[in-house]
């Protein structure tokens, strides 16, 4: 592992070999993998467990799921999902969608998922994230931002997207993590679906201003926009979906690319 | 059978899916004499120190675990249940822990870095002569989830470090007792290889 120049401004890399992570984000209907452009034209594909393996040979550095399903009995599949998930692959992966309170929370890691990802739920109670994290420990609670700019800067929205907050994205990011946040995953709606690469300017703004691992998302479409975001934002991880479902890269392109240019990734 | 030690703490289900892989029988449980019946004990666990003892005291383990580690039993300790075969930690500190190893579990402080240490990084300073690492090469990676580490009194128990500005134990071992500060269940399959290993331990 020697040769690792490093390319990050004003981060001394020295004494750790802490690598950046790729993850693959997958969205979770009634218990199945779907792939869509932003939830229209849904179509089945295939097995979670199936797909996850397939990320996990890749050597994906975690899984993000999100389940989109709105149903009743939401609750009870997903948690039959993760334990599903967790029997046959051994790697670190992250739940996250419509979260609604401790109780959640808790079900989905005894049923052996890594993290559980809050958005909605944590802007309307905050306390769910300090609560959360007493409990069960901040390494395990990821706080799911999806920012939006305006002139100021950048709006947090909730309900997926539709539901402006008013809170500032850089504001709420601090306080989160003050609560106890372990993570944040970072989602620029501006950039999602664009492949035009990453919002450089909302994550390095967020980098600086917590010290916790934040995971940027939204707008990967080339191999440049990974290198991009981690040499120029401080972002510890990134996260992509379609690039990865359709196929356009896998995990190992990405992370050799990487390497290449002396981004530590673990290969 | 290998007993799994549920106190609540959560994420037991991975560890055992994994144990399993290699044909170990295994056993979910929070009842001592399940525990004093058993021939291996894995004390996994996510959270905060304290919380953790608390509960380990309220449903009675404290001492079944103590006595069934000091008999020679394999016993090993996972992430936050690594943590708890020490003396004390920074993170609770009217409260003692098993205290099978000597030694302080401190906190990521001061660093550039960020805490918690979350992702993949490398073993270093392997001990080839621990069975639990057997096969496992330097550097090899394995995933973390941690904001505190143990420092063991005595140097020789770490059997392997991890750099994360300090230079942390990333495995313990003294005897039949093993702690791992990462999560091998969740390591693909170099950690796997590590729970074959404690499979196979006699």
């Amino acid at each position: 592992m020697e040769g690792f120049k490093s390319v990050f401004a004003g981060e001394d890399k020295i004494g750790s070999m802490l690598t950046k992570r790729i993850i693959p984000c997958l969205d979770i209907l009634d218990g199945r993998v779907v792939k869509g452009v932003k939830f229209l034209g849904l179509k089945d594909a295939g097995d979670p467990v199936e797909v996850a393996r397939a990320y996990d040979l890749e050597q994906a550095d975690e899984l993000t799921f999100l389940d989109i399903t709105a149903s009743f009995e939401k609750r009870k599949t997903i948690v039959e999902l993760v334990e599903k998930i967790a029997s046959n692959i051994f790697m670190p992966f992250t739940v996250g969608g419509g979260i609604g309170d401790v109780i959640d929370i808790r079900n989905i890691l005894n049923a052996g998922a890594e993290k559980v990802s809050i958005n909605s739920q944590a802007v309307k109670f905050p306390e769910l994230i300090s609560d959360s994290a007493k409990r069960f420990g901040s390494q395990c609670i990821v706080l799911a931002i999806d920012a939006k700019k305006t002139e100021a800067g950048w709006e947090v929205y909730i309900n997926g997207g539709r539901t402006p907050t008013g809170l500032d994205a850089i504001e709420w990011a601090k306080k989160g993590a003050s609560l106890g946040a372990g993570e944040i995953l970072l989602t620029s709606m501006d950039y999602d679906g664009t492949k035009d690469g990453y919002d450089l300017d909302l994550t390095r703004s967020v980098c600086k201003s917590v010290n916790i691992p934040v995971i940027a998302s939204g707008g990967a479409g080339k191999l440049e926009d990974f290198y991009e975001c981690f040499v120029e934002t401080g972002a510890d991880a990134a996260l992509a979906a379609s690039l990865f479902h359709y196929e356009v890269f896998t995990v190992k392109q990405v992370k050799d690319y990487l390497r290449e240019r002396g981004i530590p990734v673990r290969i | 059978m290998i007993a799994l030690i549920d106190y609540g703490m959560g994420n037991i289900h991975s560890v055992k899916k994994a144990l399993e892989l290699y044909g170990a029988k295994t056993k979910v449980t929070n009842n001592p004499k399940e525990i004093s019946a058993a021939d291996k004990m894995v004390l996994p666990g996510v959270g905060a120190f304290g919380d953790a003892m608390l509960e380990l005291e309220k449903q009675g383990l404290v001492e079944v675990i103590k006595k069934e580690a000091k008999s020679g039993k394999p016993f090993l300790g996972i992430c936050l249940g690594m943590q708890l075969l020490f003396d004390k930690s920074q993170e609770a500190n009217k409260c003692k822990g098993l205290g099978l190893i000597s030694g302080e579990v401190k906190k990521f402080e001061g660093l550039r870095h960020k805490v918690p240490h979350m992702g993949w990084n490398q073993l270093k300073d392997v001990n080839p002569a621990c069975p639990l690492l057997k096969n496992i090469p330097e550097d090899a990676f394995v995933y973390f989830c941690h904001s505190y580490y143990p420092e063991p009194s005595e140097n020789l128990v770490r059997v392997a470090a991890c750099d994360y500005e300090v230079k942390f134990s990333s495995a313990v071992w003294q005897g039949n007792i093993f702690g791992v500060q990462f999560h091998p269940e969740k390591s693909q399959s170099l950690g796997l290889k590590i729970l074959e290993n404690f499979v196979k331990l006699c």
